[in-house]
């Protein structure tokens, strides 16, 4: 079961229970953040998108204090698989889970818009049903979502294989043009030394269904949901 | 009654508030004696242009308004349409003009913020929203400033409350320079026995606030900024325009939703314009009840607020409902858990008046309804404006041809009013909810329909919001018959039926006679084609004084019409879709440049009586494209409107997410940019992979197709039936001239 956590901001929330309950036809609850604990039963922990307290503060910066934070950490610390799109990418990286911070887009605008993104590595439970070097169209949604870290933490995603999705575009190349925010390395997900948590900007969840945004995000959900061995689609 | 500071009145005061000798001498009677300050205040701003409708009244009663398919027509917060299977669509229009082009961010958050609050007031979750922009020239670098900050006021309030933005129109014009428009659509879904009204019902019923603390915001937003000319002193107003907290809005949006899922709940309101005070007179008129309120309860922001200040704030994200008696504790755990205020702030009286105490003695005590019912209705003179026939004049045999007509097709693709939105909604959330079947940038809006609880239905909503300014200047009623029957045509190029619509209608000072014969003629134009179509008007909003130091605005009446598709899965895009399909032209060919962007672009001249529109032709044309949606005919459709037919077949080609090109052909005898500039309306460019079965179809339906090309390609030609090419144009360059658009005149 995929417990989906609810923080007041949250607007991805419905949106991921969706995919991962009618379309991939795994169980999926939405759990309250003041929980200090995650309900019994769960495998699998989504963190959505949304401006979780508004993000008046930093964006994430309030939800990595909410009660529920620190269940999430001790089901991450025990090796459950934990994904955090968008807001909940800011949520990881504020709460010490993931490494660096998102800043604001290098242009200032939010923007939305399908992107492209290539598949660095392919892997359960994130990204079991595609290969290496695979190109995604997804879509992404925000106004800070340029991933930052110092020098070192770069180098050590890079070197440790963490960065699981870069920005790229149609025909996979990776580089200025294809990079919709100013993240550095082209950064769209990383994951943690670990390979259970995973962290990123795009949204799976809006591309679940041919007519409306189409299946490419399936990929990653499709993939956690068969990690648990739920996933239909 | 009066409190400690307050300033004594007397008809100065009065006049001061922008109430009338003759409305003061109104209140004496209503009272017997005088008001005390805030009750004046009171007075003010319910009998304000803003809240009372006193101007338009008698023209907009004279709208259709009923039809099977409505359920709850204007009157409510918003209207409610019947879509089957006991679901509804609630939505409504509302202009935020004055408060945007004194604050561009705040102005426009918090008109998103206010419109959601009419449609969620009613138990409809907010599903999709637009809106209608219309500003300066954006050479002006005070317009560039307004649109930046509009943009992400609209997209700072609506992104942050999760409500996916899927569609508007953004109009460029000198006549907006000092004036700017901003009317913010939303449309919500509701199950149909799950329908609130704003009413007080039950006496004894607990009167409860929830939401926001009451600060000094907005005081007289609704009287003083929306219902008077701006001038040289506008600036000093910035004090009234509220600020937005769209955190608050969407824990409140989840919280009222999740506590009418119960039966606590027999009224609610929100407090919009004159906040406490409108909200709660509403709510008693409505139920035929009065209303007791202890302003010492409400939550309250900063210290030492008066009761003045308390009645009149409209500081943003704030309801007031009555609960059933005996379920307040209910109510308070639901707010509670979103982190919200709900407190019992009065209750519900039988004696028909509102009375308001504050320190323990009464502040406030008038009768209801004459304060809310029987608010002045003014007859203001009519005059036709005494140029109007010379604006209308065109000889077009005076007009210069066109010597270069693929720099002028490259032109109008470029002019901001025909360019690319995108600049626009790219920094709006186009997708949350996962209901975006086609987002901004197609003729209408596409929006597919899922129950509450998650289930999918079949059913999908189109949207459109349409107003061509010029036209309604050069003629106010074939203006107002053209928003309809383009926004319903819009609607219909999805595959939809139109079901009603809603609108904004935005005009200059109504104490000018011109001004009244616009309106006048402009709300006969809106209810001919609604009552022509099928479309009533279920809700809408009127915006007066758009006018600087004398000068009005262009007549703007925005018309939004929603209409419902039956299998969203089956309907048509506006890009052409694949290569090698027939092009087909449904309507007419025309010579005509009359009121044209043409015209105004290339020779300067906004002249021409606007083509009328054929309603019944209108009405077989949308008919049509909806069965030939259903049956697979129609593979693409897109609506001929500003720019003409080169515009809208270069829109074919560079709109959808590959570009496409294609061949066409035209037959000779008509002047080339009259054919290919004019803007006859009744027209649909759409493809086909069957051109007999369309050609037979619309036969049936008295609507003349003719193929006119095919797609494919990275070229467009347009092409006389003998002879070079008129337009022979890569479909890169025009990409390039519509993207463009806006970004270059940012400087981006």
């Amino acid at each position: 079961m995929f417990s989906v956590i609810q923080l007041p901001g949250s607007n991805d929330d419905r949106d991921m229970r969706f995919a991962m309950k009618s379309i991939l036809g795994c169980e999926a609850e939405l759990v309250w953040h003041r929980s200090s604990e995650l309900p019994p039963g769960t495998e699998g922990v989504l963190l959505p998108g949304g401006f979780s307290y508004g993000d008046y503060l930093r964006a994430g910066a309030m939800a990595a204090t909410s009660p529920v934070m620190g269940a999430v950490k001790r089901f991450a610390e025990a090796g459950g698989p934990v994904l955090g799109v968008c807001n909940g990418f800011q949520v990881l990286c504020e709460s010490g889970l993931l490494p660096g911070v998102l800043i604001r887009n290098h242009h200032l605008h939010f923007v939305c818009d399908f992107v492209h993104v290539r598949v660095e590595r392919a892997a359960a439970p994130f990204t079991s049903r595609v290969r290496e070097g695979d190109v995604l169209r997804i879509p992404i949604k925000h106004g800070e979502g340029a991933y930052f870290a110092h020098a070192d933490t770069l180098e050590e995603l890079e070197r440790d294989g963490r960065v699981w999705l870069r920005y790229c575009d149609a025909d996979g190349r990776v580089g200025d043009d294809a990079n919709p925010n100013g993240t550095l390395h082209g950064i769209a997900g990383i994951g943690n030394a670990r390979g259970n948590v995973l962290g990123l900007m795009p949204h799976p969840e809006h591309a679940v269904e041919a007519s409306i945004g189409g299946l490419d995000g399936l990929a990653i959900l499709g993939s956690l949901a068969d990690a648990l061995g739920g996933g239909r689609s | 009654m009066s409190a400690p500071g307050d300033p004594v009145v007397d008809l100065e005061l009065a006049r001061e508030h922008g109430l009338t000798d003759e409305e003061y001498g109104q209140i004496l009677e209503i009272l017997g004696r005088t008001p005390s300050f805030p009750e004046l205040g009171i007075f003010s701003v319910m009998w304000a242009e803003h809240c009372s409708y006193k101007s338009s009244k008698r023209y907009l009663k004279r709208l259709p308004t009923e039809g099977p398919q409505v359920l709850h027509g204007p009157g409510e917060n918003a209207g409610v349409v019947s879509i089957g299977d006991g679901l509804a669509v609630v939505f409504k229009i509302e202009s935020h003009n004055h408060p945007s082009f004194i604050e561009p961010v705040q102005g426009a958050a918090t008109g998103v913020g206010g419109i959601l609050r009419d449609v969620f007031t009613m138990g409809a979750r907010p599903l999709a929203n637009m809106d209608s922009l219309r500003f300066g020239p954006l050479d002006d670098p005070l317009h560039q400033h307004l649109l930046r900050g509009v943009v992400r006021g609209v997209g700072g309030y609506g992104n942050a409350v999760g409500v996916a933005t899927v569609g508007g129109e953004t109009t460029v014009h000198e006549c907006y320079r000092g004036n700017i428009l901003v009317n913010a659509f939303n449309l919500g879904l509701v199950e149909t026995d799950k329908i609130f009204l704003a009413s007080a019902s039950g006496v004894g019923n607990p009167v409860i606030y929830a939401g926001s603390k009451t600060g000094r915001d907005g005081i007289h937003g609704a009287s003083l900024l929306a219902s008077a000319e701006f001038d040289a002193e506008s600036e000093a107003k910035r004090p009234t325009v509220q600020v937005g907290d769209p955190f608050t809005e969407k824990c409140l949006i989840e919280a009222c939703l999740e506590l009418m899922s119960t039966d606590a709940v027999v009224g609610i309101q929100d407090m919009g314009a004159a906040g406490l005070t409108c909200s709660s007179f509403e709510m008693a008129s409505n139920a035929g009840t009065g209303i007791e309120l202890d302003l010492d309860l409400v939550p309250q922001r900063e210290a030492g607020m008066t009761p003045y200040e308390l009645l009149l704030s409209e500081s943003q994200e704030r309801m007031l409902l009555v609960a059933r008696s005996g379920r307040e504790d209910e109510v308070r755990e639901i707010f509670e858990r979103w982190e919200l205020d709900a407190v019992t702030v009065g209750r519900v009286t039988d004696d028909g008046r509102m009375r308001v105490r504050w320190h323990g003695a009464p502040v406030v005590d008038i009768p209801v309804d004459p304060v809310a019912k029987s608010s002045p209705e003014l007859d203001r003179p009519v005059r036709e404006p005494a140029d109007l026939l010379e604006r209308q004049k065109l000889d077009l045999a005076a007009i210069a041809p066109e010597s270069d007509l693929p720099g002028a097709l490259l032109a109008l693709l470029d002019d901001p009013n025909l360019g690319s939105k995108a600049w626009l909604y790219r920094q709006y959330d186009q997708l949350v909810q996962g209901g975006t079947v086609i987002g901004p940038g197609g003729d209408a809006a596409l929006v597919r329909v899922k129950r509450e609880d998650g289930t999918l239905t079949s059913k999908g909503i189109a949207l459109s919001v349409d107003c061509n300014p010029r036209w309604c200047w050069l003629d106010p009623y074939a203006g107002a018959v053209a928003a309809v029957a383009e926004a319903a045509r819009n609607v219909a190029c999805t595959g939809a039926r139109p079901l009603a619509l809603t609108n904004c209608l935005n005009f200059g000072n109504p104490e000018k006679p011109e001004i009244m014969w616009e309106f006048a003629e402009a709300t006969r134009g809106l209810s001919d084609a609604s009552r022509a179509l099928g479309t009533p008007v279920v809700s809408g909003n009127v915006s007066f004084y758009n006018e600087t130091s004398g000068s009005a605005i262009h007549p703007t009446p925005t018309v939004a019409v929603v209409g419902l598709l039956d299998d969203w899965e089956r309907h048509a895009p506006s890009a052409f879709p694949a290569d090698g399909l027939d092009v087909v032209l449904l309507g007419d060919l025309h010579e005509t440049l009359a009121a044209s962007a043409w015209l105004a672009l290339r020779r300067g001249l906004e002249v021409g009586r606007p083509p009328q529109v054929d309603l019944d032709h209108e009405r077989s044309l949308a008919e049509l494209l909806r069965l030939a949606v259903a049956d697979g005919f129609v593979a693409s459709a897109h609506d001929v409107s500003d720019g003409g037919l080169a515009v809208a077949l270069a829109e074919c080609c560079i709109v959808g997410t590959t570009t496409r090109g294609a061949q066409v052909e035209l037959q000779e005898g008509l002047r080339p940019d009259a054919l290919l500039f004019g803007e006859s309306p009744g027209r649909v460019i759409a493809t086909t992979r069957d051109a007999g079965g369309l050609a037979s179809l619309a036969q049936k339906h008295g609507v003349s197709a003719r193929r006119v090309g095919t797609t494919g390609g990275d070229r467009l030609t347009i092409t006389p039936s003998s002879g070079s090419p008129w337009i022979d144009l890569p479909v890169a360059d025009l990409h390039e001239s519509w993207a463009r658009a806006i970004p270059r005149r940012l400087g981006e």
